[in-house]
């Protein structure tokens, strides 16, 4: 059984704005193993990018970590808890130990620049590269490693004249570039098409396969879920709602809002005559409701979801679930 | 949401206009709700910024006292302590304190502080005059080239041009010295215009005429202030009119004037009334400065006409009739331009956002 | 049944580059044509950039077409003036993608559910009680009628937008990806919403999604669109079940399935590359550089739409 590298204790991120304090993660638990693809799942506003950046304290003001623990493995095996590291220190675990991709990858490119000297800025800022004559050979390595068409060309081109999934790879290659251990992917494809998705999807498994990466996927597309993951979290406006291996959370829902998400969207394989909506809206975080904070939308509400926020239980192995229905009376 | 000392008079204030607007209509409160809610939270916002306030507090100070400024000043603009006394010694370039002259005066011994007091009257005519009528030129060629688009666009966008491609200052400077003996020609031959002009720039009658100049300036600054606001309302327009809801309206059969009128101007009116107000101390700075350069009305209490005449005594040693003259000007350009600036994150919902409260 | 609307030959070019260079055109749609029956959905997918919205303004005339003519209840909409282009306006209109910009910030509900009515000077007797009406059947009630759309969420304001085109009682409505700005617990309910309104009202739709999983719940027939061209359309089942262009093959087997044993055992068709830029499509099938089963044949001769089987339509050398 591998190790966790990353255990992440009752986060919180608060964001003070004008309309309040907005809790927009609460107290989430979950952890990280070694080597597998763990996916972060949940609507807009569910606090899943906002968890994924305070892994390395990347929240700007109005927003505060406000409490919790971040626990990262280093590589000689100890843990240390990032939210304590001063700028400096997590400056340098950003890129060399934490890589990030984002959902739109011409914003992560600028534009003035070429693809290359992408490359070689992030490996010269952590020292991998000596020279840039060194930085372009292994850019055009890695590029080659994303299955960039032609890379030799690509090194020279700037953004604008790559599409929108050659960016994406490029973003992929810039990530690795200085041999992170934990990859974070911010709904990596929400911007392409289907037949580019697919694309990227599967380069993304074939590169965790061969670097052994870690993988720690936020998405909103139960579907990618279902095709990469090993574990998923659900998240659910701030809260941890449910945790497990991916098998089970789709074989045996525990938290009605992981079966009534599983129950609204539509699957292409099959022929469907009538969905069935989660009614309600997402809850505002600035005056979430009380306990539970699913229990407005719940058809199994009870007197106790409105007072109390359930813990979080093991039901099953390796599956754990927050919801009052599972609690021992 | 922690509390701020001004966030109970910023509630009593929104109350009260709940009040008097309930009283006008009585469904008002009740369609308007979160209309009210959101001018609490801009308030809210404004409390927490500092500048914001001390700007907000120079700039009414500033309209407060152009408006009120004649009637508090302890003396007349045209007083002179010499006339009045016959203490030529002791009253001519007469320093701070001076027996009664708070700020001290000029060399016809006349009281710089009501002279002050009196030019902030003259200044705030000037902004009320320049900026509608620049801005209205401005927003409605802007509108029509930004909606138009095509030969309207550039038509109207190369005069803008042009006149931009002229230096402002200059054209100004230009037009002033053409314009001033026709409007000094028309003030003589009209009596009413005479008494209107003294009494909006609070002036006796018999000293109308030698608001000639500040009044060219005025009509120059009409010619040279409304490209800029015809460049910025067509970039505004063009990008309200990639506004899905600008095709919505379109689908559903709207006419292009009802468009423009009804969802593109409402929508720029936010970042407009961010540039009209840091616009404010430009006008004030801009006119302070072609006064200077006309070389400065002798009669006239107006800012810059008091520092260009008041620097020939500098040798004198008499320091504050530059330095309070230019306090005068400083501030109320400060004030209007710090209370710009919060208000353009006010405004604006994104960076409201990022405000933090705590 | 009817058609209500019939599209012919359409064509619309883009101008690209300036005064000075050489002008190129954009091909975003380039010779379609298919008939939209009363009372049905038919769905329009596609990658960006195939030319599905530009489809989809065309047909409402918020667009006009380089060359080609859409008939609708007959007439040519292109030609029509005057009254009858309001009336025209008034039957048929469309529903955004993005509910975050397709209402105007600055007005209250009321005022944005009324406009329309205003603009067509229709008589509804009292104003309340009419937007009141539709806000119950979109789903809202009179607690939200004034308030601004920055108050709502997403679902909320994509049921005000529906409802402001309800307003006008109209006959065909274009819903150009009305769900893909929404999180899925929200987007079924608008789906929901829409197939019931459909019923009640007997309207027809056009419905376009890069979301296949979406299209097959809501649409009754299916028109696949690559580059600006139709490559297969027909039954949304019989597209489903047995798709026949290469492309609708590809595009069906890589949709993501919510389902991690499917996903395990299915079959996935995978293309390389991306579609390419419609300045300069490629000679012959315009999808032969990314076609699996590329012959000789699909680089130099472009294929037709034919009838495969009854109402199936396919446009691709292998079936002919």
């Amino acid at each position: 059984m591998p190790e966790p590298i990353v255990i992440v204790e009752d986060l919180k991120v608060y964001f003070y704005t004008y309309a309040g304090v907005v809790r927009a993660v609460d107290g989430v638990s979950f952890e990280i193993y070694e080597g597998e693809t763990f996916c972060i799942v949940g609507e807009t506003g569910c606090g899943k990018s906002v968890t994924s950046r305070a892994l390395t304290k990347l929240i700007d003001p109005p927003g505060r970590i406000a409490g919790g623990k971040v626990l990262f493995k280093d590589r000689s095996g100890r843990y240390i808890n990032m939210l304590e590291l001063d700028e400096e220190t997590l400056r340098e675990m950003r890129g060399k130990e934490i890589a990030y991709i984002f959902q739109d990858p011409a914003a992560a490119l600028d534009p003035l620049y070429t693809i290359g000297y992408h490359f070689i800025e992030t490996m010269r800022d952590h020292g991998t590269i000596r020279s840039n004559k060194e930085g372009i050979e292994r850019a055009i390595e890695l590029l080659r490693e994303v299955a960039m068409p032609a890379p030799e060309v690509r090194v020279k081109n700037y953004p604008h004249e790559l599409s929108g999934g050659m960016k994406q790879r490029a973003v992929i290659g810039i990530g690795l570039s200085n041999m992170p251990r934990l990859l974070i992917a911010d709904e990596p494809t929400s911007y392409l098409d289907v037949s580019v998705q697919a694309q990227i999807l599967e380069l993304l498994r074939q590169l965790k396969e061969k670097r052994g990466l870690t993988l720690l996927m936020i998405t909103h597309d139960m579907g990618v879920v279902a095709e990469m993951c090993d574990r998923v979290a659900v998240l659910y406006a701030g809260h941890l709602a449910e945790i497990g291996p991916v098998d089970r959370i789709f074989m045996n829902p525990l938290h009605p809002y992981t079966q009534a998400l599983l129950r609204a969207v539509p699957n292409p394989t099959r022929r469907m005559l009538k969905l069935e909506p989660i009614p309600g809206n997402v809850p505002n975080l600035a005056s979430p409701p009380p306990g539970c904070r699913f229990h407005p939308r719940c058809p199994y509400a009870m007197d106790i979801c409105k007072r109390e926020r359930p813990k979080m239980i093991e039901v099953e192995e390796r599956h754990r679930v927050a919801c009052w229905l599972y609690a021992k009376r | 949401m922690p509390g701020h000392p001004l966030d109970r008079l910023s509630d009593a204030f929104i109350s009260l206009i709940a009040r008097v607007m309930t009283r006008v209509n009585p469904k008002w409160l009740e369609r308007n709700r979160y209309k009210l809610e959101e001018w609490r939270l801009m308030l809210y916002a404004l409390n927490r910024s500092p500048t914001g306030i001390a700007g907000l507090i120079l700039a009414m100070g500033f309209v407060f006292i152009g408006i009120f400024g004649p009637y508090i000043a302890p003396h007349s603009y045209d007083f002179s302590y010499i006339a009045a006394t016959g203490k030529y010694k002791l009253y001519w370039l007469a320093p701070p304190g001076t027996g009664g002259a708070i700020l001290g005066t000029d060399d016809l011994g006349r009281d710089l502080l009501s002279q002050l007091l009196y030019g902030a009257r003259i200044s705030l005519v000037v902004v009320a005059l320049v900026l509608p009528v620049g801005i209205s030129i401005g927003v409605i060629l802007g509108l029509l080239a930004g909606y138009y688009g095509g030969a309207v666009d550039e038509a109207i966008m190369r005069v803008t041009d042009i006149f931009l491609a002229f230096p402002g200052l200059i054209l100004a400077l230009a037009l002033t010295s053409a314009l001033t003996m026709r409007i000094a020609y028309a003030i003589a031959n009209n009596p009413w215009l005479t008494s209107f002009v003294s009494a909006v720039f609070a002036l006796k009658p018999s000293d109308a005429l030698n608001i000639a100049p500040t009044l060219a300036i005025i009509v120059a600054l009409w010619l040279v202030w409304w490209p800029g606001y015809a460049r910025l309302v067509r970039g505004m327009t063009l990008q309200q009119k990639g506004n899905v809801f600008v095709m919505a309206a379109q689908a559903l059969g709207m006419s292009s004037r009802e468009i423009m009128f009804k969802h593109i101007l409402p929508n720029i009116l936010g970042p407009l009334l961010v540039f009209m107000t840091l616009d404010v101390g430009n006008v004030i700075l801009v006119e302070a400065g072609l006064s200077f350069l006309m070389g400065g009305q002798i009669k006239i209490p107006e800012w810059g006409a008091i520092v260009q005449h008041g620097s020939q005594y500098l040798v004198n040693g008499a320091w504050w009739l530059l330095i309070f003259p230019g306090l005068a000007i400083l501030l109320a350009v400060l004030g209007w331009n710090l209370f710009g600036d919060a208000l353009r994150d006010i405004l604006d919902p994104r960076t409201r956002r990022s405000i933090e409260f705590r | 049944m009817p058609a209500l609307i019939q599209v012919e030959n359409l064509k619309k070019y883009f101008p690209v580059g300036g005064k000075l260079l050489v002008k190129q055109w954009v091909k975003a749609v380039d010779g379609v044509s298919f008939e939209i029956y009363e009372g049905e959905t038919l769905g329009l997918v596609g990658e960006s950039g195939c030319g599905k919205s530009t489809t989809a303004r065309l047909l409402l005339r918020l667009e006009e077409p380089t060359d080609g003519k859409v008939l609708f209840e007959g007439k040519n909409i292109y030609k029509l003036r005057g009254r009858e282009l309001k009336e025209f306006r008034r039957k048929a209109n469309i529903v955004f993608q993005d509910p975050y910009t397709s209402l105007d910030p600055r007005m209250t509900v009321f005022d944005i559910i009324m406009e329309p009515i205003r603009v067509h000077k229709i008589d509804v007797g009292d104003p309340e009680q009419y937007v009141l009406k539709l806000l119950y059947e979109v789903g809202l009630n009179e607690s939200h009628m004034y308030r601004y759309p920055h108050e709502f969420s997403g679902g909320q304001r994509q049921r005000i937008a529906i409802a402001r085109v309800l307003a006008l009682r109209p006959k065909f409505i274009v819903l150009d990806e009305p769900t893909s700005a929404l999180d899925v617990s929200v987007q079924a309910q608008i789906l929901n919403l829409l197939k019931d309104l459909q019923k009640k009202y007997n309207l027809t739709y056009l419905f376009i999604s890069h979301n296949l999983a979406v299209v097959r719940y809501m649409s009754h027939r299916i028109a696949v669109m690559y580059l600006g061209k139709i490559v297969e359309i027909g039954d949304a089942e019989e597209i489903f079940e047995s798709p026949l262009h290469p492309y609708t093959r590809a595009l069906i087997s890589l949709i993501p399935v919510p389902d991690p044993f499917q996903a395990r055992k299915r079959k996935k068709l995978m293309i390389q590359g991306e579609p390419p830029n419609p300045i300069n499509p490629p000679p012959g099938c315009r999808f032969h550089p990314r076609c699996p089963f590329a012959k000789d044949r699909c680089k130099k001769e472009e294929p037709k739409l034919i009838e495969y089987s009854k109402g199936h339509y396919v446009a691709c050398w292998l079936y002919s």
